[in-house]
């Protein structure tokens, strides 16, 4: 059961080849058995899961299954869940039941899917790697000596090792994609405000967007239709309507014109990467695509523009914990300040207080327009760059991150973590989606080929990846972690 | 823009976050490489180009002002570390 897609779970649940619960009961126990070693999840919600696995089974005996009844997910544990402890990777909130669902959280359980549990990410979704967790790094199930990627980690890491046919991320500066890189999945990241953001722990609200984890496209195509959509409770969505996504997978490629920018192919990509994308673009082209090569001149400017926008956004989003209304707090403060700032001190960790520090210095007087209002300026120069690609070409192509995954413990240096989303970055500062899907290996560790399209362009995206997945079987091979004891 | 001890020990009193003498430190070299990053963007030419604050250029949606929201106070303040009487607690502010 644990090597199907959620299309053939589906399937098989319908078909009554089994029950809900049998399935719910058998991924428990490959968690129970292989999660020790990954620390995907930080909590498993067992007892919640087989309850809401029985309700599922009683719905198909009545005919009123819907098409996602029964299916098995997990979510980030960054997304507020009800009654179930939302820990967002931190001390700070270790303590914290969530008194609320997350809209996406509600319309999964409206869609009678079953949630096995919270997963692992870096503090408050800030890190690379997946090593920021207050719950201990997770480990790549390809290579237990790799990272996951970050900081959707645990997530990717999950669905890679067979735990979960599909999990719910977030991704601010490619924290869907780079793990979904590192772990050999297919990861989405949305247009910004395709899907609310409320109930979801916020890093940076303008660049912040929750996505589908999974085997394959067709399966992120599924769960974006569940999650997406306009949302009162969120100022940001956007009040579009949402296509089938599954309905338009499976239009030829013939004519789609792919461009690959130059400076995705530069200093510092791996030779491997590099091949496996260039072997990839050479598959499309065999679908009747066509390949030029494009400039994005503002590429190199993203990372620093984002690491002046995101924290200065953490750092004001983040002021909410003060050890008053929820979350941990100190024990006897000597007066208020005492109580805020040692309650922050204790609670944050390390990356997390750095971004804090540097929002607060960015944001403060005498600073403000050397720094934040300069790199909002930049923002719209990277945003410009793309607009002016897809003047010309469908869809951009190329490698989701610069090498495969790296060592647990590689990176001491704050910005060296962060020079790994070159890829990735400028789109969550564009607002764009884009998808990676796996396109090799180096070695035993994945490689990923990221895809990315102009606003709104998800059902073009998921079928660009899904002709990929009908042509090649990179998609479908699994690491051989504990296939013998589970 | 080179960061100087005191610039840290500001930006943790801003952001409410204790922070010794050593820890501050570390931090001072931290993030004087992170602010080294972000001067590249002094090099780009950004006259005449607004600030973009919302990647879509949108602007906030407004909506009647009615109360649509109803009292869930009890179930909010389960999660809080000390509440009485409806109020959350904090030490003692004037004395």
């Amino acid at each position: 059961m644990h090597d199907k897609t959620l299309t053939e779970l589906a399937a098989a649940l319908t078909a009554g080849e089994f029950s809900s619960r049998e399935l719910t009961q058998s991924l428990l126990g490959r968690i129970d058995a292989l999660d020790g070693e990954l620390n995907s999840f930080i909590t498993i919600t067992a007892e919640q899961a087989l309850a809401d696995a029985d309700r599922a089974d009683q719905a198909r005996a009545k005919g009123e299954a819907g098409p996602l009844t029964g299916l098995p997910l997990a979510l980030k544990d960054i997304f507020c869940t009800e009654g179930v402890k939302t820990t967002c990777g931190s001390r700070m909130l270790d303590n914290f039941i969530s008194p609320y669902d997350a809209t996406v959280v509600e319309k999964l359980k409206h869609a009678g899917t079953v949630c096995l549990g919270k997963t692992n990410m870096d503090e408050f979704a800030m890190g690379s790697s997946n090593e920021n967790s207050f719950y201990g790094p997770v480990k790549n199930p390809w290579d237990l000596t790799a990272v996951p990627g970050g900081s959707s980690g645990g997530s990717a890491a999950a669905v890679a090792a067979g735990l979960v046919p599909a999990a719910l991320g977030t991704d601010t500066g490619g924290s869907i994609r780079q793990p979904a890189s590192f772990c050999g999945i297919t990861g989405l990241k949305p247009t910004y405000g395709r899907v609310s953001r409320y109930g979801i722990i916020a890093y940076a609200s303008s660049l912040d967007q929750a996505g589908p984890m999974a085997r394959t496209a067709e399966d992120c195509a599924w769960l974006l239709g569940a999650i997406a959509g306009h949302d009162l409770r969120d100022s940001t969505s956007v009040a579009r309507g949402v296509p089938d996504y599954r309905e338009e997978l499976g239009a030829s490629l013939s004519g789609l014109k792919i461009g690959l920018p130059k400076e995705y192919f530069g200093d510092g990509l791996d030779p491997n990467v590099e091949a496996a994308v260039r072997e990839a673009v050479r598959v499309y082209e065999s679908l009747g695509a066509t390949v030029r090569e494009v400039s994005l001149p503002h590429t190199h400017h993203a990372i620093p523009a984002y690491y002046v926008i995101a924290p200065a956004e953490a750092s004001s989003n983040l002021s909410r914990y003060d050890g008053v209304r929820f979350g941990h707090r100190c024990d006897n403060p000597k007066d208020l300040i005492d109580l805020y700032e040692r309650t922050r001190a204790e609670g944050f960790g390390e990356e997390v207080k750095r971004r804090i520090l540097i929002g607060t210095h960015t944001l403060s007087e005498g600073f403000f327009d050397a720094y934040y209002k300069k790199a909002q300026q930049v923002r719209r120069l990277i945003r410009q760059d793309f607009l002016d690609a897809f003047e010309d070409v469908d869809v951009l192509m190329g490698p989701a991150s610069p090498t495969p995954a790296f060592d647990l413990g590689a990176k001491k240096d704050p910005v060296s973590m962060y020079l790994q989303d070159i890829y990735t970055i400028a789109i969550n500062l564009a607002g764009i989606p884009g998808i990676s899907i796996p396109a090799g290996l180096a070695g035993s560790r994945p490689i990923g080929l990221q895809i990315l399209g102009p606003y709104f362009a998800e059902p073009q995206l998921l079928n660009i990846a899904h002709q990929f997945q009908q042509a090649t079987d990179w998609h479908r091979q699994r690491p051989a972690l504990g296939e013998e004891n589970a | 823009m080179s960061l100087e001890h005191a610039d840290v020990q500001r930006a943790a009193h801003l952001a409410r976050i204790a922070l010794g003498d050593d820890e501050a430190s570390h931090y001072v070299d931290d993030l004087g490489r992170i602010l080294a990053m972000a001067d590249q963007l002094q090099a780009v030419d950004t006259k005449g180009v607004a600030p973009l604050a919302h990647p879509l250029d949108s602007t906030q949606r407004l909506r009647a002002d009615e109360v649509t929201e109803t009292d869930q106070r009890d179930h909010f303040q389960r999660c809080a570390p000390a509440v009485a009487d409806g109020l959350y607690l904090v030490p003692r502010v004037v004395e």
